[in-house]
């Protein structure tokens, strides 16, 4: 790891460089040096929950029981989601934070730098006794990533404890990430940044920061009383004791629908970057998409029991979490047609970051609509908790979130290396990800509508052949990510054309005035903002 | 700085004390959950428990049926049943039902049974006079015992319920630690 690490050393920081050898990384405060932390973190537990993705589409390519047991495939199902949401998703956009949020408002760093050491350097550890957890007597947990009471009280192996530990872990760092941001958009701005002027990934991220510091806690407190419930004899999900199962999945998903906003809320300000530059116009309703992003991070917080329909609730509520929940498609539309419009008559280039954005703003939109369709509640009772589901959340997920931080990637990584990456290997990155993601999730809509459900190791022989597809679509999609590591290690071994300090002709942002790479210290002294 | 601003550590103090609160706020939804369910009767854990002196005129106009499901959940050497699968009442009328308990097994057990109501909102018209799962049971090992149930259904019961479920599901006792509803101080959830 730290021989591919990029080196932000260079002239101007060569009086007040970085440490030498691994102190640099173990100490620093620097909010580049914790980014780039959080980026290679966030991209090695993606290859870790791939990994786990690819034994379960071993398992899926035929029906019946093959290569693993039951028991393991459920930890590979829990483990997966855990590490993709908690460990690839969000450092990775924490990093993005951390790198390029002083560089936009125009700080010098973040504004607690020494909490920002503590909040990534706590992340491995959660990771670590989450995956040392699976090689327990009784196996790593394997009640899904949403632990349900009681497969995650009175069902669990010991391995719960760690589990609950892990999280915990895991949510304060976010909430240290998040505070941490919040902080440096109120204090760090230089003069003349006014709030309508920060770029839209600042302002997505400063919401996802409050997202963050709301639910996280309750996250929290659910894991603190699925540890209670299950060794220290309360009650909180056990009808036994007075309590109720059901309770349990309002508190989660009171946590879990905004979390998935945290997810997706950074990717659209990406977007909001990436598409303005290489349609060379500026961003089409700047303001309509903070008001966009502002009011679907309210909607978050009321349409949680969307996921808990089949659960026995009255008519009433049903209807009532139904309509809030499409009426997030109107602030999401906003936003979609926002793109669109940005890039309506503009003068479009199809670098490989634009390439990105735009298989984001189509694929994501898919996954839109297969929401749209779930948050019908008569026919949810039917898409409930099979494939259809799956197919919903890793388009959002995948060729949402994931591919908006790729898009990033490959926007910013000549900023931070100060060489371009290899355009040959990025375009084969982009079209073999593009196609495999499409076969990898496109034909799980149809084996879900027809009833194959999830989180099962074993199916009935009809969905044979659509698994198969799919299984080679997965590992298609999980070799593409390898390009991607050979071009980010080439890239920070600095194997590339030098890029000027505007990377590129359309870009906007402070960002791009500084030189390529960019220094180890910058705007010590405040920039003068147009 | 673009306006005057509140120093970082002022920030961080509300921002830690926000954390703080929604942690609280997390474990707050337990009650509030509770009583917005026993309001509401939402999720059928709302039996009243009633006297004699409640009973009500009868309604002789319609008939509802009263299904009886039992389970043992993660139990085993139990039988558990009911003795009429089902009854058909008046609203208003009272009526007895019998349930059989069989312990199979060689120890003596603490026993009680949870109820619950489907559809959740006729919970809020089934009201019980006697019932078992008002305590817990102590149960001899290889016994068969049978209890009473007596209930009436509200005459007030909306006109569109015309059958309803109630199961009893069975959890053992352990003496410690097992925090109970307030079933005897109040007569809100039994």
């Amino acid at each position: 790891m730290e021989t591919s690490l990029p080196t932000h050393s260079d002239n101007h920081a060569a009086h007040h460089g970085p440490a030498k050898g691994i102190k640099r990384w173990l100490f620093t405060t620097n909010h580049k040096d914790i980014g780039t932390l959080y980026l290679w973190f966030a991209f090695i537990m993606f290859l870790t929950g791939g990994a786990m993705a690819m034994v379960i589409r071993a398992e899926l390519f035929q029906p019946g029981l093959q290569i693993v047991e039951p028991h393991f495939f459920n930890q590979m199902t829990t483990v997966h989601g855990l590490i993709m949401v908690f460990g690839a998703v969000m450092p990775a956009f924490t990093g993005l934070a951390n790198w390029l949020i002083p560089l936009m408002i125009g700080a010098p760093d973040m504004a607690l730098p020494r909490m920002n050491n503590l909040s990534f350097w706590i992340l491995p550890f959660a990771f670590l006794i989450l995956l040392m957890s699976l090689f327990m007597e009784g196996g790593g947990p394997a009640f899904g990533w949403t632990f349900y009471a009681p497969l995650s009280t009175t069902y669990s192996g010991d391995s719960t404890a760690l589990f609950v530990f892990s999280v915990h872990i895991m949510g304060i760092s976010s909430i240290m990430g998040a505070i941490n941001v919040i902080v440096t958009i109120f204090n760090m701005r230089a003069p003349g940044m006014t709030w309508m002027k920060l770029p839209l990934f600042v302002w997505t991220w400063f919401i996802t920061a409050y997202l963050l510091i709301a639910v996280m806690p309750v996250l929290a407190g659910a894991v603190t009383m699925v540890l209670t419930d299950k060794y220290f004899g309360t009650s909180f999900f056990s009808a036994a004791g007075g309590g109720d199962p059901v309770l349990f999945q309002h508190i989660f998903w009171f946590f879990g629908h905004p979390e998935v906003y945290i997810m997706i809320l950074p990717a659209f300000g990406i977007i909001s970057a990436i598409v303005p530059t290489f349609s060379r116009k500026k961003l089409f309703g700047y303001s309509s998409m903070v008001y966009a992003t502002a009011s679907i991070a309210f909607l978050s917080f009321i349409v949680w029991a969307h996921h808990m329909f089949t659960t026995g609730m009255p008519v009433a509520a049903e209807l009532f979490f139904m309509y809030c929940t499409m009426l997030i498609s109107v602030p999401t539309g906003v936003k979609v047609f926002n793109w669109v419009a940005t890039m309506w008559r503009g003068s479009i280039s199809f670098e490989v970051p634009m390439m990105f954005a735009i298989a984001f703003i189509i694929l994501f939109t898919f996954g839109g609509f297969s929401g749209l369709m779930l948050a019908i509640t008569p026919v949810d009772f039917q898409y409930h908790d099979t494939y259809f589901v799956v197919a919903h959340f890793h388009y959002v997920l995948v060729t949402g979130a994931i591919f908006s931080l790729i898009a990033a990637t490959y926007y910013w990584l000549p900023k931070w290396t100060g060489v371009m990456y290899d355009n040959k290997l990025a375009k084969w990155h982009f079209w073999c990800s593009l196609i495999s993601v499409n076969v990898l999730f496109f034909p799980m809509h149809f084996v879900g509508l027809a009833g194959m459900p999830r989180r099962i190791p074993d199916y009935s022989i009809q969905f044979a052949d659509w698994n198969q597809i799919i299984s080679l679509g997965g590992f298609a999609f999980g070799l593409s990510q390898l390009i991607f590591l050979a071009l980010l290690i080439k890239a920070c071994r600095k194997k590339g054309e030098p890029v000027p300090a505007k990377v590129w002709d359309g870009a906007e942002g402070l960002e791009w005035d500084l030189p390529s790479p960019t220094p180890y210290h910058t705007f010590s002294t405040p920039p003068k903002i147009k | 700085m673009t306006e005057p601003n509140t120093s970082n550590a002022v920030l961080v103090k509300k921002l830690v004390l926000a954390v703080v609160c929604m942690f609280g706020f997390g474990f707050a939804l337990v009650p509030l959950y509770d009583v917005f369910c026993d309001l509401t009767g939402i999720n059928g854990r709302q039996i009243n428990r009633v006297d004699a002196s409640q009973t009500q005129l009868i309604d002789k106009s319609r008939l509802v049926k009263v299904e009886f499901a039992t389970f043992t959940g993660q139990l085993s050497g139990w039988r558990f049943e009911a003795v009429e699968p089902f009854v058909s009442v008046n609203p208003g009328q009272m009526k007895a039902v019998k349930f059989r308990l069989v312990n199979l097994n060689k120890d003596t057990a603490n026993i009680q049974a949870i109820p619950s109501v489907s559809p959740g909102t006729a919970g809020l018209y089934l009201n019980k006079l006697e019932c078992f799962c008002f305590e817990q049971q102590l149960i001899n090992p290889s016994s068969e015992t049978e209890f009473v149930m007596q209930f009436f259904i509200d005459t007030a019961l909306p006109k569109n319920i015309k059958v309803m479920t109630l199961a009893y599901t069975l959890f053992e006792v352990e003496n410690q630690a097992v925090v109970y509803p307030a079933q005897e101080q109040n007569n809100d959830r039994s």
